[in-house]
């Protein structure tokens, strides 16, 4: 049996295959380098998340009657945490074009840990959304947007936006698995509006048509606004929303596990079967 | 000795197609093998599966050895793949994508740097290593990428039409590079629809079409198989190669064939030599003027045409690859 010598000798052989640290940091960091050195899409987003919160906040702010706290107040907790919905389908894309590019090939070639693949993705999109969602909070402070409760609560409600952002990287990365191409990917993200939209995010529940209520105050996006909304305006929060913060937290925690949880193992079956 | 690639009864089935329809085929180790086909003749669905990329339907694989299907992992720590894109990372530099790679072919800190070092040395690299390779030209891509494949030493490299879409001198640049990695000792199994890139850089050629080998051999086998020789006119006149080719008729085994753009006619002969001698007895009948006449070894074009009854290129049918 001839050993490694059958290679150039220059080169040397791996002892023992990449083991999951190793593969999910160096998958990550592909990811976040990618996103670092492409300021075009870090900008472009911000400067599309600020005109939709200028647009919301004084367009039609001013229609939207939120019973006493100020729509600024109302409107930042909701924008902050589903922006990690709008940023999902440059993920979804970037998945779509690894997978076009060969790139995933090339995984699916080496003899490393495939869960651990997609975990470093996960990871890295969830990165990059804490980016997002660190500047979208900051244009919020910006357009008056004020912390009604403690910095400890405050940072609570940024940690929570941070499970959305992670549970929801899931969700992309299995439409960016299943698309086939990067633009029907970015297509298919669009789908998640209903979520985005029908939900606590932009507007009262109270103020939609009864038929759409039960959706719009159960579906998860509203539990999660609800959450952070009730964390950062404290107990301005409590007297419109029928549950306590701590209901909406430990809501936000469990939707977050479930939806990661079922899009995890659909998103690594899928890279498995290739 | 274990064969580098066995495969028996290889089929692999989409929907309306049989991309391999079991496929028999043992690449010796040692050398470059060559899989040459038609768009859809089921390379890529070969190379795939040989890379654990698919599952085959049915039959049986092994790499090096290793059982493809059931040690899928095993087989993955034998090989390097350089599929039909140049897999790399345009936003990080020509280093910083070898480096990642060689991390996942499980090397250390030092050991990848150092792999890197001299795979950017052999790739004629080491310029262009520090700069992000979205300004690196599609050749010097190809060159990463395969650099990509071998900078965890695999002990065979999968090549799946590493110089398609290239221009000429970055293809045969690529191909200087190939050669040099052989030369060094690493198996290399490659496709290609290119008869010269099979004819310049492998030693053991496997004609695939239709899911199946229909040939396999050394270059001068492939070409002695086909059983024949070549006698080429080339005439003065392109008015004259249709009486040309209705009076030469008869000393080939099959119909001549006629490229007026080139004003040259084919015809494959059995004994060379005497139906040279009867060419151009006709010739000098016919009283027809040429340029040249020549006996020729068949070219791997005429050898594809012998053995499947179409020309390789242009053949594409819409099939998957």
């Amino acid at each position: 049996m001839q050993t490694y010598s059958i290679t150039a000798p220059s080169i040397t052989a791996p002892h023992r295959t990449a083991g999951p640290t190793t593969t999910t940091i160096e998958v990550a960091r592909r990811t976040v380098r990618k996103f670092v050195r492409s300021p075009q899409l870090a900008v472009v987003g911000t400067i599309q998340g600020a005109m939709f919160l200028l647009i919301f906040r004084y367009v039609f702010g001013g229609a939207i009657d939120t019973g006493g706290i100020p729509y600024v107040d109302f409107l930042v907790p909701g924008f902050v945490l589903t922006s990690v919905l709008f940023s999902g389908s440059s993920a979804a894309s970037g998945v779509a074009e690894d997978l076009e590019a060969g790139f995933i090939d090339r995984l699916r070639s080496l003899p490393i840990p495939r869960t651990s693949v997609m975990a470093g993705r996960a990871l890295a999109d969830t990165i990059t959304g804490t980016w997002g969602l660190a500047i979208t909070t900051a244009i919020g402070f910006l357009v008056g947007f004020r912390l009604h409760a403690s910095a400890l609560d405050g940072l609570a409600a940024f940690g929570l936006c941070i499970v959305a952002a992670y549970a929801f990287s899931w969700v992309f990365i299995y439409i960016g698995l299943m698309a086939g191409t990067a633009q029907a990917a970015q297509g298919i993200s669009l789908l998640v509006f209903p979520f985005t939209f029908v939900s606590s995010a932009f507007v009262p529940v109270s103020s939609m048509p009864g038929w759409m209520q039960p959706f719009a105050e159960h579906q998860p996006i509203t539990v999660m606004v609800n959450a952070v909304r009730s964390l950062v305006l404290g107990s301005g929060a409590a007297q419109h929303l029928p549950h306590p913060t701590g209901y909406y937290v430990v809501g936000t925690l469990l939707w977050g596990a479930a939806i990661s949880a079922v899009f995890g193992v659909l998103s690594v079956l899928r890279y498995r079967k290739g | 000795m274990t064969p580098l690639v066995e495969a028996h009864g290889l089929t692999k089935c989409y929907k309306q197609v049989r991309a391999l329809d079991g496929l028999d085929l043992v690449a010796d180790n040692g050398h470059v093998v060559a899989l040459l086909g038609p768009n859809g003749a089921g390379k890529t669905t070969f190379v795939r599966s040989v890379a654990t990329l698919l599952r085959p339907d049915d039959g049986s694989l092994h790499v090096a050895g290793v059982d493809a299907l059931k040690q899928p992992q095993e087989v993955r720590r034998l090989i390097g793949l350089a599929g039909q894109y140049a897999a790399v990372e345009p936003t990080m530099t020509g280093r910083e994508n070898l480096d990642m790679i060689a991390r996942l072919f499980g090397l250390g800190a030092r050991s990848a740097r150092a792999n890197t070092d001299v795979v950017l040395e052999r790739m004629g690299l080491v310029e262009a290593a520090d700069r992000r390779v979205k300004t690196y030209s599609g050749g010097m891509r190809r060159k990463l990428d395969l650099g990509a494949s071998l900078v965890g030493a695999p002990k065979l490299l999968l090549l799946d039409e590493p110089t398609t879409g290239l221009d000429p001198r970055s293809r045969i640049e690529l191909w200087e590079t190939i050669r040099d990695l052989v030369s060094t000792g690493t198996d290399v199994l490659l496709t290609t629809q290119y008869l010269d890139e099979a004819d310049q850089l492998a030693e053991q050629i496997v004609i695939i079409d239709h899911g199946r080998v229909i040939a396999n051999g050394t270059p001068d086998e492939l070409k002695t198989s086909a059983g024949q020789d070549v006698v080429e006119i080339h005439a003065r006149d392109g008015h004259s190669l249709g009486a040309l080719a209705s009076a030469l008729a008869q000393l080939g085994n099959s119909e001549p064939r006629v490229d007026e753009g080139t004003r040259r006619l084919a015809i494959a002969v059995d004994a060379g030599p005497e139906r040279l001698t009867d060419a151009v007895r006709i010739v000098a009948g016919l009283g027809v003027e040429i340029d040249d006449v020549a006996l020729r070894r068949p070219t791997l074009d005429e050898v594809f045409l012998a053995l499947t009854g179409a020309s390789p290129n242009g053949a594409s049918d819409g099939e998957t690859a």
